[in-house]
């Protein structure tokens, strides 16, 4: 789950790590008016969306008077911001973070992940802030520093003081705690990913975090209530939130062949063999083990909101699941929704041929597959067919 | 012989009093073997009840002192998970099968953590999954989810990151006449036990495997290495395929651990490495069994 960047710092100051005084706004009129309330001579108008690469859309602005804050929160406020992480329709700016400006020295970088081969936590931080770490990492791999985390004994003193040298900020407690306390809210929220960049040392001699990045364990959320009310809708496919409600895991893609497939392995290999036979998979949905009537029909009408879809493809391997329960659902989806673009339907596994007796039975006009690749073929095949 | 499992395994479910839990040792205790293998189950606080015949106990120590299994299945809930394989790895276990889904992460890198080195009985206990099918020996155990019917003994190995996905494997092995050794679902999240390259050695040891099918997905790089260490030491055939050539970057397939981020973990470059390092490989998920029939023809 990813959150905005005002909440990811609302996170740091609960971990002692300094920020710049902001006020996050929901109009043009509140920007003003959080601007003035903070005073001073420089202002940062910046859109809150979950994407990066928000100031080379335009979606970050230096205002150097208050008519300068009215001008960029009226120009960002509302837009559709398009960055290389948004996709080509780009995001709606619903939310601005009015920031007093700070004085930057010298930008660094700092993050937590987990890597998944050592099976550790391992702080990244590099003396390149400022920009994508991929960059810095292909460009300038030197400049990267890692420190793998030992989850008892956590990040120490001295690990801290090492990478705080390394990057050139050597001799600042200020760093040691800021490091320390980013792998804590690492840690105590259940995160994916923390990360600043950039880190940034002041003209005053301070470390902030002047942008600031969270993402979550989904797997976690049911221990902190205080994520979840972070979450924003508006920034989610309304689908996936639709998918979710039921259970269903799906993504959305660019073809016009849904899937409808049980097991996360299984249908990415359904929308493969569908890419391999020429056509183009709608979406990624993954029924799970345990689909009932009602979650199939929820399926179907969620993969029917699609303008774009001109063929569905059912790929159901029984194992727990058994095939006549999935060829009921099917059936049952196919009257309700009245169905209006071809079905093929692949069933193997347990009870699979009572499903295709219940499909055969029912009189609807439903395209039975043998195999994987033969229900691929039909797919494509009638997809094109209705173009 | 097999890996990991056989008839003579002497198995323990954990959270064999939930609906789950019940369902699936039901299943496992009438595949094969199944009436000697399953022997105990464990909820705490639940001694002294039992299921099908089958005891139970408050632990897990209390469980393999009183009928002396060492393997244990986990179906407890995901908050409750990473703890109940603390429990069977401090009570010396052999071999840990978590079929769980849905386990935090740090909770699965603390248990990770746990499990370095040697145990009290100076072994260490091996893990399977979590988020997985479990492990199967046709013909004479079954430890898991995965529907008994459509194995059939024989001499091929298969390895999988996926549930489904393997089944549909193992059903083109068996519809080709070939049968398998083992099957072995390593599970779908990020922090893991057992990796493909664990389980390959072990097929390439076994002397009743005679090629191996290994299915990857998406998402970190445990495909990779594992085909590097084939490059140089597997003796025998390896047929490779992996899901999410089509999955988008930066979204999760469902499975954790089934992400292609920071330009990392995509199908393309798996299937290259693997290629280039010996592996059988095919694009169509359809054709797993015709690649493994084409190479043992040769």
């Amino acid at each position: 789950m990813k959150i905005h960047e005002y909440q990811a710092k609302e996170i740091l100051r609960q971990y002692a790590i300094l920020t710049p005084r902001g006020k996050a706004c929901f109009s043009v009129e509140e920007a003003v008016a959080a601007a003035t309330e903070m005073g001073g001579a420089l202002w940062i108008v910046k859109a809150q969306i979950h994407a990066g690469g928000r100031g080379k859309g335009g979606g970050v602005k230096i205002a150097h008077s208050l008519n300068e804050v009215r001008e960029h929160a009226g120009k960002i406020m509302g837009m559709q911001l398009v960055t290389h992480q948004t996709g080509a329709a780009g995001q709606k700016v619903r939310c601005l973070l009015i920031e007093e400006g700070v004085h930057i020295v010298r930008e660094f970088y700092v993050a937590f992940v987990v890597d998944r081969s050592k099976q550790r936590a391992v702080l990244i931080a590099s003396s390149e802030g400022g920009m994508e770490i991929e960059l810095v990492a292909a460009k300038s791999p030197d400049k990267i520093h890692k420190v793998w985390i030992d989850p008892v004994a956590g990040l120490t003193d001295a690990e801290a003081d090492a990478v705080a040298k390394k990057i050139g900020l050597a001799g600042l407690a200020s760093a040691r705690a800021c490091l320390q306390g980013l792998y804590r809210a690492f840690v105590e929220k259940d995160a994916a990913l923390a990360e600043i960049n950039p880190l940034v040392l002041t003209g005053d001699g301070r470390v902030i975090a002047l942008d600031a990045k969270f993402n979550f364990d989904s797997n976690a959320l049911y221990r902190h209530p205080e994520i979840v009310a972070y979450r924003d809708l508006s920034e989610e496919d309304p689908n996936e939130i639709e998918a979710s409600k039921f259970d269903l895991s799906y993504i959305a893609l660019d073809g016009n062949i849904g899937c409808l497939v049980n097991g996360a392995g299984l249908a990415m290999a359904t929308m493969d063999i569908i890419k391999l036979y020429g056509g183009a998979p709608a979406n990624f949905l993954d029924v799970g083990g345990g689909a009932s009537k009602e979650k199939v029909a929820e399926a179907f009408k969620l993969m029917l909101k699609n303008p774009k879809l001109r063929a569905i493809l059912v790929n159901i391997f029984g194992g727990i699941m058994r095939c006549d329960v999935i060829a009921e659902g099917v059936v049952a989806a196919v009257r309700e929704t009245h169905l209006n673009v071809p079905l093929i339907v692949r069933l193997e596994g347990t009870n699979a041929d009572l499903g295709k007796k219940i499909l055969a039975e029912s009189g609807l006009a439903i395209i039975a597959a043998n195999d994987m690749a033969d229900a691929a073929k039909k797919v494509v095949a009638v997809a094109r067919g209705k173009q | 012989m097999s890996i990991l499992i056989n008839k003579d395994t002497r198995v323990m479910t954990q959270g064999m009093t939930g609906k789950v839990g019940q369902f699936h040792t039901l299943h496992s205790k009438n595949y094969a073997n199944g009436e000697n293998c399953f022997v105990a189950g464990v909820t705490p606080g639940k001694a002294g009840q039992s299921y099908e015949g089958i005891p139970v106990f408050n632990s897990v120590a209390e469980a393999k002192a009183q009928t002396g299994a060492t393997v244990s299945v986990i179906y407890v809930p995901p908050p409750y998970a990473a703890a109940a394989i603390d429990e069977a790895v401090e009570a010396g276990l052999e071999l840990v099968i978590c079929i769980t889904e849905g386990i935090p992460v740090m909770d699965m890198l603390r248990t990770r953590y746990k499990m370095q080195g040697q145990n009290k009985q100076g072994k260490q206990t091996l893990l399977i999954g979590p988020n997985c099918p479990g492990v199967i020996t046709p013909d004479e155990i079954k430890i898991g989810i995965m529907p008994g019917h459509i194995h059939r003994k024989g001499r091929i190995g298969v390895v999988s990151r996926s549930g489904t996905l393997t089944y549909e494997a193992v059903w083109q092995l068996t519809q080709l006449g070939y049968g398998q050794s083992s099957c072995v679902g390593i599970g779908g999240d990020p922090i893991n036990g057992l990796k493909h390259l664990d389980v390959m050695k072990m097929f390439n040891d076994d002397p009743a495997t005679d090629a191996v099918v290994m299915v990857g997905e998406i998402g970190g790089n445990d495909e990779e290495e594992c085909a590097r260490w084939i490059r140089g030491n597997m003796k025998k055939p390896v047929v490779g395929f992996i899901a999410g050539v089509t999955a988008p970057p930066g979204k999760r397939m469902g499975h954790a651990g089934a992400i292609i981020s920071g330009g990392q973990g995509g199908a393309m470059v798996k299937l290259a490495v693997m290629e280039e390092c010996g592996i059988h490989i095919t694009r169509n998920p359809a054709e797993m069994g015709k690649t493994m029939k084409a190479v043992l023809r040769g």
